[in-house]
């Protein structure tokens, strides 16, 4: 029935963007004979395309390899992938819960990552042990005994017995394969009889069967026609299905202890099926959930509008329909005296709102105006209440708030030396405050307290400008800080538009100020008048630019043959107003609201 | 399929060839190269016999002879085109029979007059040798004068087009261009602002930075000036580039396109418009480009390609081509010809910003709207 815990070996392999996740778990596939090499497709484990195009797993997916090692003994080896990136930490907390052990890929040319040793920590808090393994040890610039130091030095662990290999050539794969066997521990075994008590690891949407679970189980025995409960969302269903991915879909219909597989019961949505809760049976409750479980919480909020009003119906059904996939994402309908019917939405992080919009606009092809983001300020009224602020726009009257309390995070900046002045500076730029400057070889490790709010408009992007990309960053949240934060408005031709303001830290807000007012000058086309651009607090004016008006707009010759041209350069002007949003007698482009956020261009 | 009787019809007759190519025009030109043109007119008049079939028996209200060069056509050749409209069509009394010189082929005037030209239209282009040069024109500006004197002299009805906002020329020199052109007594005039073409001579030039054309802020300005003065001297601006001194002085034929009357082309990639989606449906034609093309295309009966208009694009065509009319653009006439009205409040919000004038039936530019003419009439085009 169940396979006995000592021939199970539960892993992920935890690693930076490009570092080789992906690839060496394609080839512990197709080594162990999971895919035929027809079936194999490239990077089988990413398999949403934008996952694909960026690099990066959002949504974990597992497989369980059969592996004959050189003990003769056959082992089920179930690798969690966990996706890469700092917005999704609880979900790669979670994910690592369930394993013994990690396979910790470094890029034998390039190093330690910023990201990597956030990882990599999780693992060590989780006791996992790790397996060293350096990637692209065929590449001429591969430095395996510095890197090996590196590893010793800034993550203290045993690197002198790490696995040399290519996943790109092949070569070391079957010793990565004994290493999980010999080296990694076996799981726990628990009681096969006892109440069921397991794991939920990873939930998502299929359009057949519901709802998918990820479970990994602590104890107990899962069996299709159970009646589970889930502990933490207090609810409970029939278990149509029980399996293993490997990676195709194989029912089993029990999973015992220490093993990891899924469940199908007719769970409707994704939120229903929160990653950290506990599962156990209906009649027999285990006595106590699994620690750690939280909600997803959201973190980065902005507003998505159709840029065509009409297009609001197409939107509610698109965002709908991707929460049924999503639940970190969070939203609620919202409407702006500008931008008509849109919603409120809810972020684990920037690299998430990128996703979500993304695909938004590429998968369900709605056009989307994205407001300036926000987090969440904390504001404490004069009548002593607490509110949450998630929406500029929703900012009280300033003399009922006594203070504004703003999101600060600790982050942690991997940089090459010769970079190190431009983060320093950058850093200093956004108010951070510096809490550590250490040295690993001829990289500078920065670790810096930021407000979040300097953060989430463009701090990757010019991070990645002031270092040629070559600096990993990473971060988490630390705590709400009051500051001298203030609302910002801008005006266009005299009317505000709210979709631009934004919460600013008064010593920021000139600069910002200024600088929104010169990008929106560049981004705006000329109309017929002149329009002031403005920027404002309260009623006073911080900087100002004036957009000229076009001077004349006029064919000087149009006879018979003109009649199709003109026509045909109509339909394409018509096409071109669709994505702009009119406001008073401005049109803006869409693109125009996140662009105008990007600044310090110099 | 017939017209309403009221709507009026033209033919326009497109003659390709020229002696050079000027730098700034993108019409369907080709050089002229001593060829033997024979072809191309039986062509032209086989093509005249089928409008013929298709437009009815409908009396002509103007020919125009555009090019191209049609001063380069022999007397004979212009003369059996009109013999033809003539038996095919007929002509409404008073019909316009129009044609667009070159000041170099003066010699041959006397010819266009004998063939039935009764209203001649003068490339002059600029009033001095330097300017003309630069234009890439094949005369000087002595010559220009003296073919515009001989022309007054043959023909009842005479106008010269200018070109300004050249480089290098101030709002002063313009002035004094214009005011000098004033002086040659004449009923109408065509002024048009330098516009660079994509894929002419003068778009490589400007690509490559050896010709820059004139600031939108001295452009405008000059446009206004060029309204002022015209007006001053008794020349009203009915359309965007257009100045007559009186209704009867304006040029019946283009007044066609403006006014979205009917209109059949013949010779290489002349276009057609005719009927309305409220008389049975609008059709647009177009003839091909190629000379060659266009003999062989009409052997085989396919020298032209329709296109039925939608009653949306004729409502769409009317608003661009109606709004540049000094009268504006006729509601009612748009909303029954076509279904379709004009965007009320772009047309509401332009009128406050005293762009347009909206009074009953009627939208009309103002002379501040004029410089905007092409965004204003996107903007109440229907869509």
């Amino acid at each position: 029935m169940s396979i006995d815990p000592k021939y199970i070996r539960n892993f992920s392999i935890v690693a930076h963007i490009d570092h080789g996740k992906s690839t060496l778990a394609d080839r512990l596939i197709q080594v162990t004979g999971g895919l035929t090499e027809r079936e194999m497709k490239e990077q089988v484990l990413d398999n949403m395309d934008l996952e694909r195009e960026r690099g990066i797993t959002i949504k974990a997916q597992t497989v369980r390899l059969s592996y004959t090692a050189k003990d003769g003994e056959t082992y089920a080896l179930n690798l969690i992938d966990t996706p890469g990136h700092v917005d999704f930490a609880y979900e790669v907390s979670r994910s690592l819960y369930a394993c013994e052990g990690a396979l910790l890929v470094v890029d034998a040319a390039q190093g330690v990552e910023a990201q990597t040793l956030a990882n990599v920590y999780q693992a060590i808090d989780v006791n996992l042990e790790i397996v060293p393994v350096l990637n692209k040890i065929d590449l001429p610039a591969a430095e395996p005994n510095r890197v090996k130091e590196q590893i010793e030095d800034v993550i203290g662990i045993e690197a002198h017995d790490a696995i040399e290999i290519s996943a790109k050539t092949g070569f070391g794969i079957e010793d990565v394969l004994e290493a999980i066997v010999t080296r990694l521990p076996p799981p726990v075994s628990g009681d096969p009889d006892a109440p069921l008590k397991a794991l939920l690891v990873d939930s998502w949407y299929d359009p057949y069967l519901g709802v998918i679970c990820l479970v990994r189980i602590i104890e107990g025995t899962l069996r299709k026609g159970q009646r589970v409960r889930l502990m933490g969302a207090s609810a409970s269903y029939n278990v149509d299905g029980v399996g293993v991915f490997t990676p195709a879909k194989t029912e089993t219909d029990t999973l015992g202890p220490g093993e990891i597989g899924f469940l199908n019961a007719s769970i409707k949505q994704v939120r229903d099926a929160r990653v950290g809760d506990t599962i156990t049976e209906e009649r027999r409750p285990t006595d106590s959930m699994l620690p750690g479980f939280k909600p997803a919480i959201p973190v980065v909020f902005c507003g998505l509008f159709p840029v065509d009003a009409a297009d609001f119906e197409d939107l509610r059904d698109a965002v709908e329909r991707l929460a049924l996939n999503d639940a970190s994402f969070s939203f609620e309908m919202e409407t702006s005296a500008a931008l008509g019917f849109g919603f409120r939405c809810g972020f684990l992080g920037l690299l998430h709102l990128e996703v979500i919009r993304e695909r938004l606009e590429r998968e369900y092809d709605v056009d989307l105006i994205t407001t300036a983001p926000s987090v969440i300020y904390k504001m404490q009224m004069m009548d002593g209440s607490e509110v949450d602020l998630h929406n500029p726009a929703d900012m009280p009257d300033p003399v009922k708030i006594e203070s504004i309390a703003e999101p600060w995070i600790k982050a942690t900046i991997l940089v090459p030396d010769e970079y190190l002045g431009g983060v320093l500076k950058l850093c200093e730029d956004r108010r951070g405050i510096q809490r550590e400057l250490t040295y690993a070889g001829t990289r500078a490790m920065l670790v810096y307290e930021l407000p979040l709010n300097e953060v989430v408009f463009d701090f990757y992007d010019r991070l990645k400008s002031v270092t040629k990309g070559y600096a990993s960053f990473d971060y988490q949240f630390i705590d709400h800080r009051v500051g001298d934060l203030v609302k910002m408005s801008i005006l266009v031709n005299d009317e505000p538009v709210d979709a631009l303001s934004m919460i600013v830290h008064r010593s920021r807000a000139e600069m910002r100020g200024r600088g929104m007012c010169e990008r929106l000058k560049d981004l705006i086309p000329r109309h017929m008048f002149k329009i002031p651009i403005q920027a404002a607090i309260g009623g006073r004016v911080i900087a100002r630019e004036t957009l000229s008006a076009m001077r004349k707009d006029v064919t000087a010759k149009c006879y018979g043959g003109d009649a199709t041209r003109k026509r045909k350069l109509l339909d394409k002007q018509k096409a071109g107003k669709k994505k702009m949003r009119q406001f008073g007698k401005v049109e803006i482009p869409q693109e125009a609201f996140l662009a105008a956020l990007k600044m310090d261009q110099d | 399929m017939t017209s309403g009787p009221d709507i009026p019809l033209g033919l326009y007759v497109h003659w390709p060839y020229c002696a050079r190519i000027c730098p700034y025009c993108d019409f369907n030109v080709y050089r002229d190269r001593d060829r033997d043109t024979a072809p191309l007119l039986d062509a032209m008049l086989a093509d005249l016999q089928a409008w013929r079939e298709r437009v009815g028996p409908r009396p002509l209200r103007s020919v125009h002879f555009g090019g191209g060069t049609p001063s380069l056509m022999a007397p004979g050749q212009i003369e059996a085109i009109l013999e033809a409209a003539a038996s095919l069509c007929g002509f409404e009394p008073g019909a316009e029979i129009g044609l667009e010189a070159n000041p170099a082929e003066m010699e041959r005037f006397e010819g266009l007059a004998g063939a039935g030209i009764e209203r001649l239209s003068l490339g002059v282009q600029a009033l001095d040798d330097e300017s003309l040069t630069r234009l890439g024109r094949d005369h000087g500006a002595r010559r220009a004068l003296e073919a515009l004197e001989r022309a007054q002299a043959l023909f009842t009805r005479v106008s010269i087009d200018l070109i300004y906002a050249r480089q290098g020329q101030s709002l002063e020199d313009w002035s004094a261009e214009l005011t000098r052109a004033l002086g040659f007594g004449l009923d109408h005039l065509s002024l048009y602002q330098l516009t660079i073409e994509p894929g002419t001579a003068f778009a490589r030039k400007v690509a490559r930075g050896q010709l820059v054309p004139a600031e939108d802020d001295l452009a405008a300005q000059m446009y206004e000036l060029t309204q002022s003065l015209t007006a001053a001297h008794g020349l009203d601006g009915y359309e965007v580039s257009n100045h007559a001194r009186t209704q009867a002085d304006r040029s019946a034929h283009n007044t066609l396109y403006w006014t979205g009357a009917d209109w059949i082309g013949i010779g290489p990639g002349a276009h057609s418009r005719y009927g309305a989606p409220a008389l049975g449906g609008r059709i647009g034609a177009a003839a091909e480009r190629r000379p060659e093309a266009y003999i062989a295309g009409i052997a085989e009966g396919q020298a032209q390609t329709f296109e039925a208009l939608s009653a949306l694009e004729d409502a769409q065509e009317r608003v661009l081509m109606g709004l540049r009319l000094k009268e504006g653009l006729d509601l009612d006439r748009l909303r029954a010809l076509t279904g379709h009205g004009i965007d009320r409040r772009a047309a509401e919000g332009f009128a406050e910003d005293g762009l347009v004038t909206l009074d009953a039936g009627r939208v009309t530019l103002t002379p501040a709207g004029r410089l905007y003419a092409d965004g204003i009439a996107a903007a109440l085009a229907p869509a």
